[in-house]
């Protein structure tokens, strides 16, 4: 296996400070991220990881701070315009469409590349049906990945937990993301659930190339797999390095990581 | 036993995505298409045609426009009523005022006029959801109900207040006798379900369905909700526009703004729940429970009463109708909110392990 | 000016009888989340019984005192409308709990079917009269600033004094009561009131019940001045414009929304009518709401709700 290439920074976040209300959610957080990395976040629970990545992802809206992503820099955008530049998430609790199946899911984050008109698709003759064939092959490949064959037209509200979450990452996978942020993809699963979705996540690294930030709790997890770590603590940062700099770091012993089990 | 799939094996994406994939449905769709194109023009009688079937497809029509925006993109409407008179007035204005105008084209630009009016009034949708924007869609039926009546310039400034149409033409074809009329609704009916098909299945489809799951989640994956939305409210508008010409022009022949009235937003709305939120079969299933319904008990009441010595009139029964369509409406909520077409979708199931249990 | 008083006297009037139909939307709104759309079939419903037993009891039992006849009719009209609050909570509200808002709109949606066509299979469709001693002559007011005077109705006035009363024994128990108390405690919460032994269901009858209360006194009030027929369910149809111009979660909104409605109709209608054709009332309170649903969807006194991710 070659080593990974990891490249220049292509993501960074530049002093966010959310509020919500009276409650600060996050204060100055600055740190980066480089190309085809595996960046975790990790820190307690309330410590602002997800609003950090809501933040990234334009579904909130920082009150300071900006984030720059290939020379394009961002304070205020939206969710729409995030997805456009080549973001794609999941969710800590799954933001499945229920009423939909797993092919249907995975085929709406095929979304921002079907072009097809409304009246070409209303007449489903040569160009829209092509389109739907091309991305449903493309889809297909997703589904092979992720080993979900046999769910491919099971309403998602009927699956079980662990393969939901597998379709969550499906359709971000299907969007071929630049970046993907994974919030809290291992919640809830049990070892063997587990040690696949880190197959997956590793899979998407090497095979794809890309960038993955992904916010984690389970510190096996996160020291096996990630290049490097960011560390928050009620909205501060409190470390950023390799695994090894941040298992020795005072601070987040203190904070976080307590002795070593 | 009959109803296998066995051996039915797609080898191409085309294949799976047929719209009837398994042979057994086709050759039934097949046998229903030949019955309804043949054997009912040369079997029905004149008052099965006006009090049934005519009222029926025309109804469907409507219920199919009304379930993509509210079974489909999850947008509550309850001025369905307003778009079916814009549609069926523009149309009549089309129809009236530029010479030797075809009757087709006159209802399909009554059509368009239907989508500019819901296009305008979907977009309190894009801030207020739910139960707000029915209230704010109320708005469009009472407007668009004062403007029939009271703008002159819509009714030709007919004195009595009531629009009529006569000879209706497709192709030099006269519309006139029952059987005409009722395969001139058929053949629309049909064209406008296959549209509405392909459209639901796809990626504007999935864009309205992942805005009726989950909004939040649906701009996260690059979904525009105005996108989404306002084009939910076109298409719906144009297929309920239409719907409300053929109203007009097929089956009233003469009409004034109270045949679109709010009771008929209500009454459309219970197909569209009766029959399946979010399924183009729904629609017709919802559609023909409630045109037979009153049908079915104005002949049943009335000898069901002398059974027990009690005298119903038709007054009693109608308001028994509603008392029963009410009830129903709270039973389908309650026991399959899904509707008719889930039970339908639940026999077939049954269907494909018959004559074994399980 | 005479005319524009006389025109915004109306207009409160109108406006108060809107405010009533809508206390009852509050009510259950602010209590169960709710949106009772057979608001306006409970008002017929409640009037329709009253009027009806109003004629059968002297019928019956030959009582002619028309004050005792009226108590009876109110005291079996308020048991009927207890009834149908259980009714209601037994059949429909237990088994809906965890759906969302449009399902339970819907669902009241079928109660207003059912109410109304029940109600008239029940007690027929002729107009009937509630006669509650309430005075019917006008007064005229102020004779000495304006000639003439103002043309008041002594029953408008009425209406009005019991209105303000219902609201202020409304706040009170509110306020007050223990059970007061513990119907704020479920508005605000419902798993927490359950949590600290609050009794979902039993409060839930206890608030349909108040507004059924609410909606027969409304609808004595509306019978009286108009009679008691079909129509007003679709005048109470009205009272959802004013909940959104109020707030869907206050009292006072509901009352104040309901005067705005009011004059604005009336005033509308005389002084801006004429250039569009006249009629305009019938879909002046609509367009208000929907500007107010762009502008500031919780209306006046409602409480802003946040979407949280």
């Amino acid at each position: 296996m070659t080593t990974k290439k990891i490249g220049e920074v292509i993501l960074d976040v530049n002093n966010i400070s959310l509020s919500f209300g009276g409650v600060r959610a996050l204060s100055d957080i600055s740190f980066n991220v480089r190309e085809h990395e595996i960046r975790a976040i990790i820190g307690p629970n309330g410590a602002g990881k997800s609003s950090m990545l809501n933040c990234i992802n334009g579904v909130y809206q920082p009150q300071q701070g900006s984030i720059n992503f290939r020379g394009q820099t961002f304070s205020q955008m939206n969710s729409r315009q995030v997805a456009e530049l080549g973001f794609a998430r999941t969710f800590q609790s799954l933001a499945l469409f229920k009423g939909m199946n797993v092919i249907d899911n995975l085929m709406s984050g095929r979304n921002l590349k079907m072009k097809t008109n409304l009246f070409q698709q209303a007449l489903y003759l040569g160009a829209a049906r092509r389109e739907e064939n091309e991305h449903r092959a493309f889809v297909e490949h997703i589904i092979d990945f992720l080993e979900i064959q046999a769910y491919r037209k099971t309403p998602v509200g009927r699956l079980p937990y662990g393969l939901q979450k597998r379709v969550d990452l499906g359709r971000a996978l299907a969007m071929e993301p630049q970046v993907l942020l994974l919030d809290e993809p291992m919640a809830g699963m049990n070892v063997e659930e587990k040690q696949d979705m880190c197959r997956f996540v590793l899979d998407v690294n090497d095979e794809f190339g890309t960038t993955i930030v992904l916010i984690e709790h389970d510190m096996g997890v996160v020291m096996d797999i990630s290049d490097r770590v960011v560390v928050l603590d009620y909205g501060k940062k409190i470390g950023d390095g390799t695994p090894d700099e941040v298992r020795s770091n005072a601070d987040v012993i203190k904070a976080y990581l307590g002795t070593t089990h | 036993m009959l109803y296998r799939e066995n051996g039915q094996f797609k080898t191409s994406y085309s294949a799976d995505q047929q719209i009837f994939p398994i042979l057994q449905d086709r050759i039934a769709m097949g046998l229903l298409l030949a019955v309804a194109f043949v054997a009912v023009p040369l079997l029905g009688s004149e008052y099965m045609f006006r009090a049934i079937f005519i009222p029926f497809l025309i109804l469907s029509l409507a219920a199919l426009g009304l379930n993509i925006l509210v079974g489909y993109c999850g947008q509550i409407s309850l001025g369905t009523g307003a778009f079916m008179a814009v549609g069926a007035y523009a149309a009549y204005n089309f129809q009236v005022r530029i010479e030797g105008m075809p009757v087709l084209l006159s209802m399909l630009l009554g059509g368009v006029c239907a989508t500019a009016v819901g296009v305008v009034f979907g977009i309190p949708s894009l801030r207020i959801k739910g139960l707000y924007l029915a209230v704010a869609t109320l708005a469009a039926q009472f407007f668009v109900d004062w403007a029939f009546l009271r703008i002159k310039w819509f009714t030709n400034d007919s004195a009595s207040g009531s629009v009529s149409v006569a000879n209706v033409n497709v192709f030099g074809l006269a519309i006139e006798t029952p059987v005409a009329k009722y395969l001139f609704c058929l053949s629309f009916l049909i064209v406008f379900g296959l549209l509405a098909k392909n459209l639901v299945r796809s990626h504007i489809g999935r864009e309205w369905m992942a805005i009726r799951d989950m909004d939040v989640a649906a701009a996260v994956i690059g979904i525009r909700p105005v996108h989404a939305k306002l084009s939910a409210f076109a298409v719906s508008s144009f297929i309920v526009g239409v719907a409300g010409a053929l109203w007009g022009f097929v089956y009233l022949g003469s009409w004034e703004p109270a045949a679109f009235s709010i009771d008929r937003s209500f009454q459309l709305l219970f197909m569209v729940i009766i029959g399946g939120l979010g399924s183009i079969m729904g629609s017709f299933f919802g559609a023909a429970f409630i045109v037979l319904l009153p049908i079915l008990l104005d002949q049943l009441l009335p000898a069901l009463g002398s059974l027990v010595g009690l005298d119903f009139d038709t007054a009693v029964v109608s308001h028994v109708v509603s008392m029963i369509f009410g009830a129903l409406i709270v039973f389908f909520l309650i026991a399959e909110p899904h509707g008719l077409a889930r039970l339908w979708a639940v026999a077939k199931e049954k269907l494909r392990l018959w004559p074994f249990p399980h | 000016m005479g005319p524009f008083l006389e025109t915004l006297i109306g207009g409160l009037m109108t406006g108060m009888l809107y405010s009533l139909v809508a206390l009852g939307f509050v009510l259950i709104f602010k209590a169960s989340g709710v949106f009772n759309f057979a608001q306006g079939a409970m008002v017929l419903f409640a009037a329709l019984t009253m009027a009806r037993f109003a004629q059968w009891i002297p019928q019956w039992t030959g009582l002619t005192d028309k004050l005792l006849v009226n108590l009876l009719a109110f005291g079996v009209a308020m048991v009927v409308m207890i009834g149908v609050a259980w009714l209601i909570e037994r059949l429909v509200l237990g088994k809906l709990v965890n759906q969302e808002g449009i399902t339970l709109l819907m669902a009241t949606l079928g109660i207003t079917y059912f109410l109304d066509g029940f109600g008239q299979t029940l007690f027929g469709s002729d107009i009937y009269k509630i006669d509650v001693g309430l005075p019917k002559d006008p007064i005229f007011l102020l004779e000495q600033t304006f000639q003439g005077g103002i043309l008041v109705n002594q029953e408008d006035l009425a209406a009005a004094a019991i209105a303000a009363a219902l609201v202020a024994l409304l706040a009170a128990f509110f306020q007050y009561t223990s059970t007061g108390r513990a119907l704020r405690a479920v508005a605000d919460d419902h798993q927490a009131a359950q949590s600290i032994g609050i009794p979902l269901s039993r409060i839930w009858v206890i608030v349909w019940s108040v507004a059924g209360f609410v909606a027969l006194v409304a609808g004595i009030i509306w019978g009286s001045k108009l009679g008691v027929q079909f129509s007003l369910s679709l005048v109470a149809l009205k009272a959802l414009p004013v909940v959104i111009l109020g707030g869907l979660t206050s009292v006072p909104g509901a009352i104040i929304g309901g005067l705005i409605i009011g004059v604005g109709e009336k005033l509308s209608e005389v002084f801006i009518g004429p250039y569009f054709g006249g009629g305009i009332e019938i879909w002046f309170a609509y367009v208000l709401a929907l500007l107010f649903l762009l502008v500031r969807p919780q209306g006046l006194f409602g409480e802003k709700i946040i979407d949280r991710v």
